[in-house]
């Protein structure tokens, strides 16, 4: 039993890949459609609604008390809604440039569960991280570099529209992604700098740093790195309050405005894709990964392991809560803020906290 | 003219970093969430619908379970969209209300058509016809979401009528006829 699962991780022979493939995809679908249900159910509260409680299926509705409890709570209502996304009529419009446009939402998608891969998501029992693809030693830069690429099926998207909203949705999404891009690698260099202390390898690898943060977590040490980060996530995932590319309200759909169905779907699956890195990232780096303070799951054996990946999820779904949370409280930024915010606030910012956490660490260390 | 300038207060650091406003959106948006959610939800809750709501229109009975109607076609004329159509008839001659002499053999009101303006009730002579309570109006087919006179009377019920003009006609003729004699 435990050879098999660590082969299902590690074994590079091609059926356990195939496998591995097959349950990140899942995995990743099943976490967008619920984020997309938490997304729905939260906002609904903070408006007074009530939020999805109807859709249910035969057999489910008929148990007493848990048929009730998913149809009230809409845990079915991903299932609704992925079997639309599938399954309605998938229009082309003729104005569109037909290979990218239909390739452009594949680009959005795949650097998201590349970099969904290589999340570490807990420790092995032997100390080493357990992630689908635990990714070389400068698994952060890889996965900053890769999760950037995403913005190209945006770009991709909006140009092969053809078409005046996308197209503005596009351009907006680049712009942004480039000016946030910087603050967001030079936020988390003093995070790098405190873990990689002489004498550590690996100072690079994701696992190392959850380890460095085993007595205090980084967002104690590293407040204002933790803040930029934060806002950089933000706009890196291109949620609210600066979801430029999409600006439903005077970009119709943004870029995605003339797709439909699977397409739009899988638009929608790497949005949240990119969230859901950007919460990892963010837990990773400065909320102690799967640990939790004064708990020392790295004694528990295999135990542990499930701990640590219980802790990781939780912190997950709270992070996602809160950039749902986010969302329906503030306004969009106007685009010249956006862009004002990015290199005259953030960008400072980091380069003046990188500087402080040198001189510092020479003077102190 | 004297104009006061009013002195504003230049931003503070704090302000102008956005967090404390972000950070007080976030509690509202927090309280809301705790607070219970004011959907009514509608085939299972009906709203309570307040009197003199102006709904499907109806025909009405008085008290004395009279019909009303006199075809007098006012509201046929009246109606902006055309959706009602009366074909008039008479009231035989033994009946109790021959007085009234005519009353509609035939009225449809075709809610396809009907804009829930209201001007049949306003022109009404006879106050027969009414928006009453009724505010969903459903149907599979088009002859469907025609009222008939049936349904018209099933919906319009009876309402209150303190003048019952007609029966006080009635008996003024008999006191008149009566004081001749």
């Amino acid at each position: 039993m435990e050879a098999l699962l660590l082969d299902l991780l590690r074994s590079p022979e091609l059926p356990y890949v195939a496998a591995r493939g097959l349950v990140l995809i899942g995995a990743v679908m099943t976490i967008a459609g619920y984020s997309v249900l938490l997304e729905r159910k939260a906002s609904a509260w903070i408006q007074g609604r009530v939020g999805p409680n109807r859709t249910t299926t035969p057999f489910l509705a008929w148990i007493p008390l848990l048929g009730s409890f998913l149809r009230l709570g809409g845990f079915i209502q991903p299932a609704a809604d992925g079997g639309k996304f599938l399954f309605k009529e998938d229009p082309i419009p003729a104005h569109v440039n037909k290979p990218y446009y239909v390739l452009a939402p594949v680009i959005a998608l795949a650097p998201a569960l590349a970099v969904l891969a290589m999340i570490p998501l807990s420790a092995l029992p032997d100390g080493t991280p357990l992630a689908l693809c635990p990714g070389a030693d400068v698994g952060v830069l890889l996965m900053f570099a890769v999760s950037s690429l995403g913005v190209y099926g945006i770009a991709l998207g909006g140009w092969a529209s053809n078409s005046k909203f996308p197209f503005l949705g596009a351009v907006r999404g680049s712009a942004q992604l480039i000016s946030y891009e910087l603050a967001m690698g030079l936020s988390v260099l003093p995070v790098f700098l405190l873990t990689s202390a002489p004498g550590v390898d690996d100072g690079l690898n994701l696992a190392t740093i959850v380890a460095g943060q085993e007595g205090m977590w980084n967002i104690v040490r590293q407040p204002l790195a933790a803040l930029v980060f934060l806002v950089c996530i933000f706009a890196e995932t291109n949620r609210h309050p600066f979801d430029m590319p999409e600006s439903e309200t005077d970009l119709v759909g943004g870029f995605h405005t003339e797709y439909g169905a699977f397409k739009f779907g899988l638009f929608f699956v790497a949005e949240y894709g990119h969230m859901v890195i950007g919460s990892s990232l963010f837990i990773l780096m400065f909320l102690g990964g799967w640990q939790l303070p004064f708990v020392e799951t790295a004694a528990w054996g295999a135990l542990g392991t499930v701990a640590g990946l219980a802790i990781f999820g939780a912190k997950l779904a709270a992070f996602l809560f809160f950039f749902v949370w986010v969302r329906w409280t503030i306004p969009r930024f106007r685009y010249d803020q956006v862009m004002r915010l990015g290199w005259n606030v953030l960008l400072p910012l980091a380069v003046a906290n990188l500087v402080l956490t040198f001189l510092v660490l020479a003077v102190a260390g | 003219m004297a104009v006061k300038v009013l002195e504003r207060r230049p931003l503070s650091f704090w302000e102008r970093t956005y967090l404390p406003q972000i950070l007080g959106g976030l509690k509202v948006t927090w309280q809301n969430i705790l607070r219970p959610s004011v959907t009514l939800q509608y085939p299972e809750e009906r709203p309570v619908i307040p009197s003199g709501y102006r709904g499907v229109p109806t025909l009405v009975r008085d008290p004395n379970g009279r019909e009303k109607c006199v075809s007098c076609q006012l509201c046929e004329f009246v109606c902006p969209p055309k959706a009602i159509r009366i074909t008039p008839g008479e009231i035989p001659a033994g009946a109790d209300t021959a007085h009234v002499e005519k009353a509609p053999r035939e009225f449809d009101i075709n809610m396809l058509r009907c804009i829930y303006c209201g001007l049949c009730q306003e022109v009404c002579p006879e106050e027969a016809i009414w928006l009453q309570g009724q505010y969903s109006m459903v149907g599979r087919t088009r002859e469907e979401m025609v009222n008939n006179k049936a349904r018209l009377y099933e919906l319009g019920g009876t309402l209150p009528d303190s003048h019952l003009k007609w029966d006080h006609k009635r008996d003024e003729a008999g006191r008149q006829a009566g004081g001749h004699h």
